[in-house]
């Protein structure tokens, strides 16, 4: 399973590679980071239908994480990607928007590992 | 004729030089007696007509100007007419004795009389020549007198208009010395208004700051517990591992485990020095310069100014372009101050391309129009550059501009564009301030109407 994590901030990188640690040791799943929007396209581009799982940063400066997540959706891929959206602020407007633009979840910075592995493993 | 008007003539002439003298020095009492003293005179040779110049009148005569002449030698004050009065002595002596004289020895004055006559004309002679020159002298005297009199009556008239004048100045020495007291308090409301001002203006950038701040925080404290988190887990690990001898294993969880430890570390520092920003921010400045690394200083309120501005308005986003002169050292400034400058600069940017981006939303909604245009894509440009002598510090943003007609006084204290409640009309005025004042710099305005303003702030690098 492949997830692309997208974020401006750079150690989110090594945080997952820890949190995540044993799955990518089993090749359970495998972790692409991006640390923009435009970034992220590029990625999707390249891995193609590859990617189930995109789990991307609201605010980021250049393209947002709404906007990315609007351009991603517009894009009908099939199956479409599951797309989760993170942020530090876990607003109602935000979390509208996101639902709105067609995101599958929202989760509140500071993640809570054990419960986004829960979802992983379901969606597995 | 003369022996019957000479009496007559000189009395005048006497009396009326004394009673003039005596009103000129004002001796009141001898003034009224002269003046009788005239019409006497004038009595007197009425009656001598009447009487056919009998004897006796011609003795009253003698008597009258003796006495006149002996009251003139005897007073003090009348020690400048001596002169004056010696002219009438030896006529009234020569025709007293000659009178005298033709009574008691009748035969001798007959035999003498020529003599007596020469006397007589002689004494004449000297009264007229001694008089003639007196009343030369007098009337020089007089003149003399006159000037003095006039010379003392304008002396006078300035001392009182000398006197008018000390008292206008005095009045209006008062008037001014109290409105330069009031305009002291004024002056003294004035600064502690000022300095309300300047104070409730730093709270309102800080206000601005704070839901940046929040943000700029929170992102390290998630760092730093996530990552501590991670570490205990990896710990549990390891023991794991530890029990089951994989060395190797344990060797790299230790690695990630060390890392982490960094990582923590440094996130710690990074929420540290934002807080330490922030209560730079706050506080009332020194004022005192110091070495500053302007990227770095620059960096740090671009972060808080954007994360602020998105922390309050989510749908807010900009494409944010730095371009720093790494070939900068450190520059002589007020930190809190250039920092508040920059930041000032940098929020008007951000509200210009957030107010045009929700414009062209706006019309797009309106016209529904399907033509996909070239989308607008805010930016806020921060570069430093060092020029000759000088350092620049640019803020370019694609909003709409400046107004034309507010493009003249936006460094007016209390002039805003923003809508009312949005701006307080202070921070560019302030800024200016800072800027020139402070830090003898510039702050020049770019304005490309419709297509976005550029501000330019210049500093000098070596401050004198």
């Amino acid at each position: 399973m492949k997830i692309l994590v997208v974020d401006d901030e750079k150690d989110i990188r090594s945080l997952f590679e820890q949190r995540f640690r044993r799955e990518i040791k089993n090749g359970n799943i495998e972790f692409v980071f991006a640390y923009s929007g435009d970034e992220a396209l590029k990625c999707l581009q390249t891995y193609q239908h590859e990617a189930v799982l995109i789990l991307s940063d609201i605010n980021m400066p250049g393209m947002s994480g709404l906007e990315l997540l609007e351009r991603i959706k517009k894009k009908n891929h099939t199956p479409p990607p599951v797309v989760m959206m993170i942020t530090a602020y876990g607003d109602d407007e935000n979390y509208k928007r996101a639902m709105q633009l067609g995101a599958d979840d929202f989760l509140t910075k500071p993640v809570d590992f054990s419960s986004l592995k829960e979802k992983i493993t379901k969606l597995n | 004729m003369l022996p019957i008007l000479g009496p007559l003539i000189f009395s005048l002439l006497l009396t009326q030089r004394l009673f003039k003298f005596s009103k000129i020095h004002k001796y009141e009492l001898w003034e009224k007696w002269f003046r009788y003293a005239r019409y006497f005179a004038v009595f007197l040779f009425v009656a001598q007509v009447i009487f056919q110049f009998s004897n006796t009148t011609r003795w009253i005569w003698h008597v009258f100007l003796i006495s006149i002449l002996l009251f003139g030698f005897r007073q003090k004050e009348m020690n400048s007419l001596r002169m004056f009065l010696w002219a009438f002595v030896p006529y009234v002596a020569v025709s007293a004795i000659s009178d005298l004289t033709a009574v008691i020895l009748t035969g001798f004055y007959t035999r003498w009389e020529n003599y007596f006559d020469t006397a007589s004309m002689l004494s004449i002679i000297w009264l007229g020549a001694i008089l003639f020159s007196h009343y030369r002298q007098n009337k020089a005297e007089e003149k003399e007198r006159i000037r003095r009199q006039k010379e003392d009556e304008i002396n006078r008239a300035i001392a009182v208009r000398k006197v008018e004048l000390e008292g206008l100045v005095a009045e209006r020495t008062a008037e001014i010395t109290r409105q330069k007291e009031e305009l002291e308090q004024t002056l003294v409301e004035l600064r502690s208004t000022q300095d309300q001002l300047i104070q409730s203006e730093k709270m309102a950038s800080l206000g601005e700051l704070t839901a940046g701040i929040a943000h700029e925080i929170q992102n390290p404290l998630n760092f730093v517990n996530n990552f501590s988190e991670v570490s205990s887990e990896l710990l549990d690990e390891m023991k794991e591992e530890l029990t089951k001898g994989d060395t190797e294993e344990v060797s790299e969880i230790a690695n990630d485990i060390k890392q982490n430890l960094e990582k923590i570390i440094h996130h710690g520092k990074r929420a540290d020095s934002i807080v330490k920003g922030m209560l730079q921010h706050s506080r009332s400045t020194s004022g005192v310069k110091e070495p500053t690394d302007i990227n770095a200083l620059a960096d740090e309120y671009l972060r808080l100014a954007y994360h602020g501005l998105r922390a309050k308005d989510k749908s807010f986003n900009a494409t944010l372009e730095t371009d720093f002169d790494q070939t900068l050292s450190n520059i002589e400034i007020v930190p809190q101050e250039i920092g508040r400058v920059i930041l000032n600069l940098l929020t008007n940017a951000f509200y210009a391309v957030s107010d045009k981006k929700k414009q062209l939303e706006k019309l797009k909604a309106n016209q529904k129009s399907s033509a996909d245009e070239k989308p607008y894509i805010p930016t806020v440009v921060l570069s430093t550059k060092k020029l000759k002598g000088k350092l620049e510090v640019k803020v370019v943003d694609n909003g709409n501009g400046i107004p034309p007609a507010a493009v003249d006084k936006i460094f007016q204290p209390f002039f805003t564009t923003k809508p009312s409640g949005k701006g307080t009309g202070l921070g560019l005025s302030m800024s200016y301030e800072i800027v020139t004042k402070a830090h003898g710099g510039e702050l020049k305005v770019e304005n490309k109407e419709g297509q976005g303003v550029t501000f330019i702030m210049l500093l000098p690098l070596k401050n004198k």
